[in-house]
């Protein structure tokens, strides 16, 4: 099994797009896919999460609730709830990889140190992680959306479009994961992840619309950048497209660049000091 | 008693040690590194599920009530709440059973410093488990008071998902000891959270009843713990009783706690006597 | 008393004690007993089965063969009444990290069936005995190698064990952590505590070992004090030879018939004689030039070598 895929997993690395400037982080990722080959059973299952939930939620919740008023008219329960597990599950993936892999190997494998000592740079480092984690995102996601729409959850053709934003997400968690990974001092601090993320994760109209919320709790969830991820995917996979998507977009491409910059800075006081 | 003590400590032959007092000193061994732990749990522990329940019960409630005027005519979240409860039980008992038991096997290998002692291997094993009840009874009650702040229960019969609980989570805690001790390394974890505990919390009838699963899947539900556990539960919180359904809820719970001590003995057995 | 031997010095004995894993036979037939207030030892090298021997001893891993009796008890029916009375220093120091230093002895014995206050005294002095007393309220993690292992060996003290079991007690510490838990050692069996230890180092065998048997392959291939091992299986000094070649072999006849016997090592040749001095001037009276000579006492590492053709530490 191993032998077989890691090959195949490593020329999938090279045909897949890699960011500008990238210049060797490349090299990082094939490091992480050759990795993974090890763990090809999480991958599996990490793909089968959002689609059990789906499941569960689009079966379940969907008898009981039927219909769930939009913008835009009553839409299944299954429908309203696909796109957010598509954001929620490309925001866990990509703060996973950038949170808790990244942790262990500042730490514990030293695995930067060693990458450092050849021609890589921080920027390198930082970059290509972000770009590996991303890779497996868009994996994940298009897996999902094929689900999603054989489920019969998709409607409309702007769902094309969904598969990118899910990567476009999964970059702006990744990169701020990985700014505030580089101030952790040990696991314990990881609590503070899990606190982030899975009150987003329930709370950021993802089971229920935004106008269950009380007025100044709707104003707070829309703070939250899950939320942003989660409106722009229902947008699109629904196809309720107008103007107000870029308001979502703006919003998460701020968040990358600010993790995306911070991350690089904090990376080369980290190891080159 | 000095006396006895001072045997203990003495040359020749020594007074052995109760039963109590072996299973006690494993427990004390675990509560005293829990004194240093417990504050990285407080999240996963306590703000966890809580949040759960804001969500599901009040969240997602308020969007079924709407809809469908809730559950088998009970507000979604007296339905949901009781659910809550033995998923809970269900976490606490499988974190407690996954990483620190193979932390003590493997890493700081503590289970073979006890062996070297005058315990045997099931003073161990019952101390251990002993010391994830308490987990779990901490969990549970801090819970049960919080989700009944919030009107979460609409009888007294709630009190009894406090033990149905913690029967839940032994009913995880002793097959997921065993399955621990057959772990090289990890990366076994990942796949029991991905494939057992997360299914287990979506499809056992805690968010929605099984009758609403396809046929097939539902005979799935029926030999999962957590299904059991959830089902006794809600009908003590909802008043609803059904003593042979009641019954046969807990014979399965009970079934899951003593074949699991005796795989469990098994695995740590082959693992630790070499 | 119930339970000890007759012949009531005899602390352990073993018959044909035999451990296997399978198919591979770790501990192959071995006889051996220890007596009360000594110190005895197993010199081998890693795989030898010194520390499967030690672990039948410890009662914790049942024999495959053989017959072992501790304190005159039978380690498979008799476990845990063998337990109470053993100290054990495993080969990794299995410190709970999270714990401070005291609580790591306070919860060991516990496990003896110790009262609390009994284990409070026990632990102030022998942390004082292991001279870790500053650091008791500190976690373990931060400790140094050395003070680890001195951790260990005060937790194994905490039930007033009659036989101390320490598996390679100094393996990996630099050499004044090693020295200090030798004194530490010494004081101990001064005290009357009846010691066994294993040991890839020669060194620790003679300063720490009153008897001890070399073990090779599962079995036992020879017996006794380190001085009489010396006396038996080796000459009183040995003349090391290190040449200008990759091949020392090839100096091997030209140094034949200087002392009572050549030992080849890739990077030298030992001469074994009873005046090293003299075989030094032999040498060189026939013309042959070394890079570097050099006269030393025989020790137990010249023992192994003779008896198994190996180096202990490779």
């Amino acid at each position: 099994m191993s032998s077989t895929t890691a090959p195949l997993a490593v020329r999938v690395s090279r045909l897949l797009p890699v960011p500008a400037g990238a210049g060797m982080a490349r090299m990082l990722v094939e490091r992480n896919v050759r990795s993974y080959k090890h763990g090809w059973i999480a991958l599996v299952t990490g793909f089968l999460e959002p689609v059990l939930y789906l499941f569960s939620l689009g079966v379940g919740i969907g008898a009981l609730v039927q219909t769930v008023t939009t913008d835009s008219g009553e839409v299944p329960y299954a429908a309203f709830v696909a796109p957010a597990l598509l954001a929620t599950s490309a925001m866990n993936g990509a703060v996973y990889d950038s949170t808790f892999n990244v942790f262990w190997k500042l730490r514990y494998a030293k695995l930067y140190d060693a990458v450092l000592a050849t021609p890589l740079g921080p920027r390198d480092v930082a970059v290509g992680e972000i770009a590996w984690s991303l890779i497996r995102g868009a994996l994940y996601s298009a897996l999902f959306l094929l689900v999603a729409t054989l489920a019969g959850t998709v409607t409309s053709w702007w769902a094309l479009l969904a598969l990118p934003a899910a990567v476009f997400i999964g970059f702006a968690f990744a990169a701020v994961g990985m700014f505030v990974t580089t101030y952790m001092k040990s696991w314990a601090d990881f609590e503070w992840v899990n606190l982030a993320i899975q009150p987003m994760f329930l709370f950021s109209a993802t089971f229920f619309p935004l106008e269950t919320y009380p007025p100044t709790v709707q104003w707070l969830v829309q703070l939250t950048p899950l939320y942003h991820g989660v409106a722009l995917e229902r947008a699109l996979m629904l196809g309720q497209v107008d103007a107000g998507i870029w308001w979502h977009v703006g919003y998460l491409v701020a968040l990358g660049v600010v993790g995306l910059i911070g991350t690089g800075r904090r990376l080369e006081k980290l190891l080159l000091t | 008693m000095t006396t006895l003590f001072e045997a203990r400590g003495a040359h020749g032959e020594r007074p052995s040690l109760t039963t109590g007092e072996r299973i006690g000193s494993v427990l004390e061994y675990q509560l005293a590194v829990n004194r240093r732990t417990w504050r990285g749990r407080i999240f996963s522990r306590f703000l966890s599920p809580v949040f759960f329940l804001l969500a599901m019960g009040i969240g997602l409630g308020g969007l079924v009530d709407d809809r469908a005027g809730g559950v088998d005519g009970v507000p979604y979240l007296h339905f949901v709440v009781p659910a809550i409860v033995a998923v809970q039980a269900m976490w606490v008992a499988i974190g407690e059973s996954t990483f620190p038991v193979l932390g003590n096997i493997m890493w700081d290998r503590m289970y073979d410093t006890m062996l070297g002692t005058p315990l045997r291997l099931r003073d161990l094993l019952a101390g251990h488990v002993l010391a994830v009840v308490g987990h779990i009874i901490m969990a549970t009650l801090i819970f049960v008071g919080v989700a009944a702040a919030f009107g979460g229960f609409p009888t007294w019969g709630a009190v009894w998902c406090i033990p149905v609980a913690v029967l839940t989570g032994l009913a995880f805690t002793l097959p997921v000891f065993a399955f621990t001790a057959r772990q090289e390394q990890d990366g076994g974890f990942n796949i029991l959270f991905r494939m057992v505990v997360t299914p287990l919390m979506l499809f056992s009838g805690t968010f929605f009843p099984v009758a609403q699963l396809p046929v097939v899947l539902q005979p799935i539900a029926w030999v999962t713990p957590l299904w059991h556990g959830v089902e006794a539960g809600r009908a003590l919180s909802l008043g609803r009783v059904d003593p042979p359904w009641l019954l046969l809820h807990l014979g399965v719970l009970v079934t899951f706690v003593v074949v699991g001590w005796v795989l469990a003995e098994r695995s740590f057995t082959r693992r630790l006597i070499k | 008393m119930t339970g000890d031997t007759p012949d009531g010095d005899l602390l352990l004995r073993a018959r044909g004690l035999t451990k296997t894993f399978g198919d591979f036979t770790a501990v192959d037939g071995v006889d051996f007993a220890v007596r009360r207030g000594e110190a005895f030892g197993f010199l081998g090298p890693n795989g030898a089965g010194k520390s499967s021997t030690m672990r039948m001893i410890g009662a914790v891993s049942p024999p495959s063969g053989g017959e072992l009796r501790i304190f005159g008890l039978d380690p498979s029916t008799d476990g845990p009444r063998i337990r109470a009375r053993l100290g054990v220093v495993p080969q990794q120091d299995q410190l709970d990290q999270e714990l401070t230093v005291e609580e790591n002895l306070w919860v060991y014995g516990r496990y003896f069936g110790l009262s609390r206050s009994q284990v409070r005294e026990r632990a102030v002095e022998l942390l004082e005995f292991a001279q870790l007393t500053e650091r008791a309220k500190d976690k373990v993690e931060p400790l140094s190698g050395g003070m680890k292992r001195r951790l260990t060996i005060a937790r194994s003290l905490i039930s007033a064990p009659e036989l101390l079991l320490l598996d390679e007690p100094t393996t990996g510490l630099d050499p004044q952590a090693r020295h200090l838990l030798w004194d530490r050692l010494f004081r101990l069996k001064r005290q009357g505590v009846t010691l066994i230890l294993t040991t890839h180092y020669m060194d620790e065998a003679e300063q720490l070992c009153d008897r001890l048997v070399v073990m090779d392959h599962g079995r036992i291939v020879a017996e006794g004090s380190p001085r009489q091992l010396i006396e038996q299986h080796s000459t009183r000094e040995v003349l090391e030879l290190r040449f200008d070649t990759d091949d020392h072999a090839e100096y091997a006849g030209k140094v034949a018939g200087v002392g009572e016997r050549v030992e080849v090592l890739p990077d030298r040749l030992l001469v074994y004689a009873h005046d090293g001095d003299a075989a030094a001037a032999e040498v060189h009276s026939r013309g042959i030039e070394p890079l570097s000579s050099l006269v030393r006492r025989s020790t137990l590492e010249d023992v192994f070598l003779h008896l198994t053709g190996r180096t202990l530490v490779d």
